[in-house]
């Protein structure tokens, strides 16, 4: 079967019904596996104590902050290039939960930041790129729904999604140019290098990103089906009044 | 410059309003469009003039050759009337002797160096409709040219349209008030009304509106 | 295209055309913030680079709504379209008229304001070779946001929203030029890297702009 077929909202609410439960169930199990694993199976760090475990919560969150917008990237890629509807409310779709991602990550951060650096707020090089990745993912929710037709705002929040992506990447490395900042670089890549992620830390980590990707699938998958089923409210009550 | 439309469909909010539209404009002829409010007219004429993409179906002519006049007669206030036309007359390439002749066959003249502020209502149409003298494309589409115009400047007019069709141009009007023109035929869009309203093909409406039962 | 920039200039001058706003605004803000930071020589004129692109950017935001929504209000935008110019240029040109009347006069004020805050001597150059290379792209930036909101009644605030995050690049390397500058650092690397954003925006947006008319008056 071609990917493409996802493309027809009645196969997509078909396959994504059936594919659901699955996808929670899996979400909840890893979730909680990491997350409990990592908060009370984990020794606490010899430098940072206990507030060492926020990380369980505030990694995963940030990653999926890049992540959802890579995906609204993609997805209104296919738009702009195959005017497949359902991959337009896809798009719409994730906005919300990469935004919530953006502030879970922001606020676990602050609360991290304030015992390590003594600070709430620091205008480091990240905590700058969230804060305005934040006012991108505003802005797209924002023009979403104040344009009416679904025709031009799926076109022109394509548009948007685009070209923000591009000065979303240039800000980024502005931001790291203006300000080389106290953020300890990520380390999760860094096994076997000089002071990596502890070893204990790292499974549970890793899970629980596993069970942020499959928390937000769930909640892309439930919030365009949401969408594909009010766009469908608004073609019937269209029949109803011509007819 | 002939223009033939075949089988044109075209569409308003996601809806088709009308289909199987086919007609051919001679050069020397016009075409009035008649019909109900809200049946379309404008939606077909910004259709043809490649403002928005028609449904299906073929426009002949390049939109090199159309002059379009809408409702608006997109005059900017703080301008004289000459400079308004002036301006377009650059955009068209058709210079500046252009302006000046086109605002002496409209009566403007004596106005030319007023705002257009200032101007009354019938006033800024004519300068609105002057524009068309001065784009120097041979087709003209035109939407409720009559509106706030008084008799007589119906009837002037009706006069440059006279005369544009003479010189070999053509005109598609889409109005109420006969303009008296000899030239003209006139066709009824009621008779392309698709007997039900339906999503365009390919549209957002059409892609969700399932007629024959329940999403899953 | 030259007739299209004439005109748009015209209109800026006019009676309601907004030329001037930006630049009283400039200054406003040039006055408040001594005001609101207080009179201390030292602080002004450690602040002085980053608060005078930061004025400069809003003051050119002030007048972007009505790059493209009169022309929409009053129908010439339908007419543009079907003249034979491309829309890109249309784009290109407007952006280009906005630059002269904001971005250009902005620049040649700035030194005045720069006074008012104290900017140390050798900051003035670079303030103003900075706000010269950085201001067009703040023009066709806004131009690009202008477009998605043409068909919005009240467009402004969401215009604002939507253009704010895509200036942070030219506002970092801008004022990090004006800074570097007034603190006699070198400052080659930004000054590259704000001449490349401008390049690139001008060579690119105005297709995506054009884009963006198309899909608001189908």
């Amino acid at each position: 079967m071609s990917i493409w077929e996802f493309a027809n909202p009645r196969n997509f609410m078909r396959i994504s019904g059936r594919m659901l439960p699955w996808f929670a169930a899996l979400a909840v199990l890893t979730l909680a596996t990491g997350l409990i694993w990592g908060f009370f199976f984990t020794p606490d760090d010899y430098k940072q104590g206990a507030t060492v475990k926020i990380l369980f919560i505030h990694v995963p969150a940030a990653m999926m902050a890049i992540n959802a917008w890579i995906m609204m990237l993609v997805t209104s890629l296919i738009w702009v290039i195959r005017r497949h509807h359902v991959s337009a409310l896809a798009a719409r779709a994730a906005a919300p939960a990469g935004l919530t991602f953006t502030l879970i990550a922001l606020v676990t951060g602050a609360l991290w930041g304030q015992p390590m650096w003594n600070t709430w707020w620091e205008w480091d090089p990240r905590l700058t790129s969230f804060l305005i990745l934040c006012l991108f993912y505003l802005g797209y929710i924002a023009l979403w729904s104040a344009i009416e037709d679904p025709e031009a705002a799926a076109d022109l929040t394509g548009i948007l999604c685009i070209v923000g992506s591009v000065f979303a990447v240039l800000s980024r490395y502005a931001v790291k140019f203006w300000n080389q900042g106290l953020h300890q670089d990520s380390t999760i890549l860094k096994v076997g290098e000089e002071d990596p992620l502890d070893v204990a830390y790292y499974v549970p980590l890793v899970i629980s990103i596993v069970g942020f990707v499959f928390f937000f699938i769930v909640i892309v998958l439930l919030r365009t089906r949401m969408l594909i089923r009010a766009r469908r409210l608004i073609a019937l009550e269209a029949r109803e009044r011509v007819g | 410059m002939e223009l033939r439309v075949g089988n044109l469909a075209v569409s308003r909010g996601g809806l088709v309003v009308l289909e199987g539209v086919g007609f051919t404009l001679h050069p020397g002829r016009a075409l009035v469009l008649r019909g109900a409010n809200g049946i379309g007219k404008t939606t077909l004429l910004r259709t043809i003039a490649g403002l928005q993409p028609a449904v299906c179906g073929e426009i002949s002519a390049a939109p090199e050759c159309l002059a379009y006049a809408s409702h608006a007669d997109g005059l900017k206030a703080a301008l004289s009337a000459r400079a308004n036309l002036s301006f377009w007359a650059s955009v068209f390439g058709t210079g500046r002797d252009a302006a000046g002749a086109a605002l002496e066959r409209m009566e403007l003249t004596g106005l030319q160096d007023r705002l257009a502020a200032q101007l009354s209502a019938g006033q800024k149409r004519r300068l609105g409709l002057a524009r068309l003298l001065v784009t120097g494309r041979p087709v003209w589409l035109l939407d409720e040219p009559t509106v706030s115009l008084d008799q007589a400047a119906v009837a002037l007019f009706a006069g440059v349209v006279r005369a544009h069709l003479a010189a070999g141009g053509s005109a598609l009007i889409a109005t109420h008030i006969d303009l008296g023109l000899d030239e003209a035929e006139t066709l009824d869009l009621g008779a392309f009304r698709p007997r039900q309203l339906r999503p365009v093909a390919g549209g957002f409406g059409e892609a969700f509106d399932d007629a024959t039962g329940a999403l899953p | 295209m030259i007739a299209l920039l004439l005109r748009d200039l015209t209109l800026a001058f006019r009676a309601g055309g907004g030329f001037g706003l930006g630049l009283a605004f400039f200054l406003l803000v040039a006055v408040l913030v001594p005001l609101g930071v207080g009179p201390e020589s030292g602080i002004l004129a450690i602040i002085a680079p980053g608060i005078l692109w930061v004025g400069a950017l809003l003051a050119s935001l002030l007048s972007l709504d009505r790059i493209f929504a009169l022309d929409h209000e009053d129908g010439s935008l339908d007419l543009l379209a079907t003249a034979p110019l491309p829309l890109e240029g249309v784009v290109a040109i407007k952006a280009l008229a906005h630059w002269l009347v904001t971005g250009l006069a902005l620049t040649l004020v700035a030194p005045l304001l720069a006074v008012l805050l104290n900017l140390p001597a050798a900051g003035y150059p670079w303030l103003l070779l900075s706000l010269a290379v950085g201001t067009p792209a703040l023009s066709v930036i806004g131009a690009f946001g202008a477009t998605l909101t043409i068909g919005l009644r009240r467009g402004g605030l969401l215009l604002s929203l939507l253009v704010l995050p895509l200036y942070v690049p030219t506002l970092v390397f801008g004022a990090e030029v004006a800074r570097r500058g007034a603190a006699g650092m070198a400052l080659a690397t930004p000054l590259a890297l704000l001449a490349a954003i401008t390049a690139g925006s001008l060579a690119l947006l105005p297709f995506a702009a054009a884009a963006a008319i198309r899909v608001n008056l189908r």
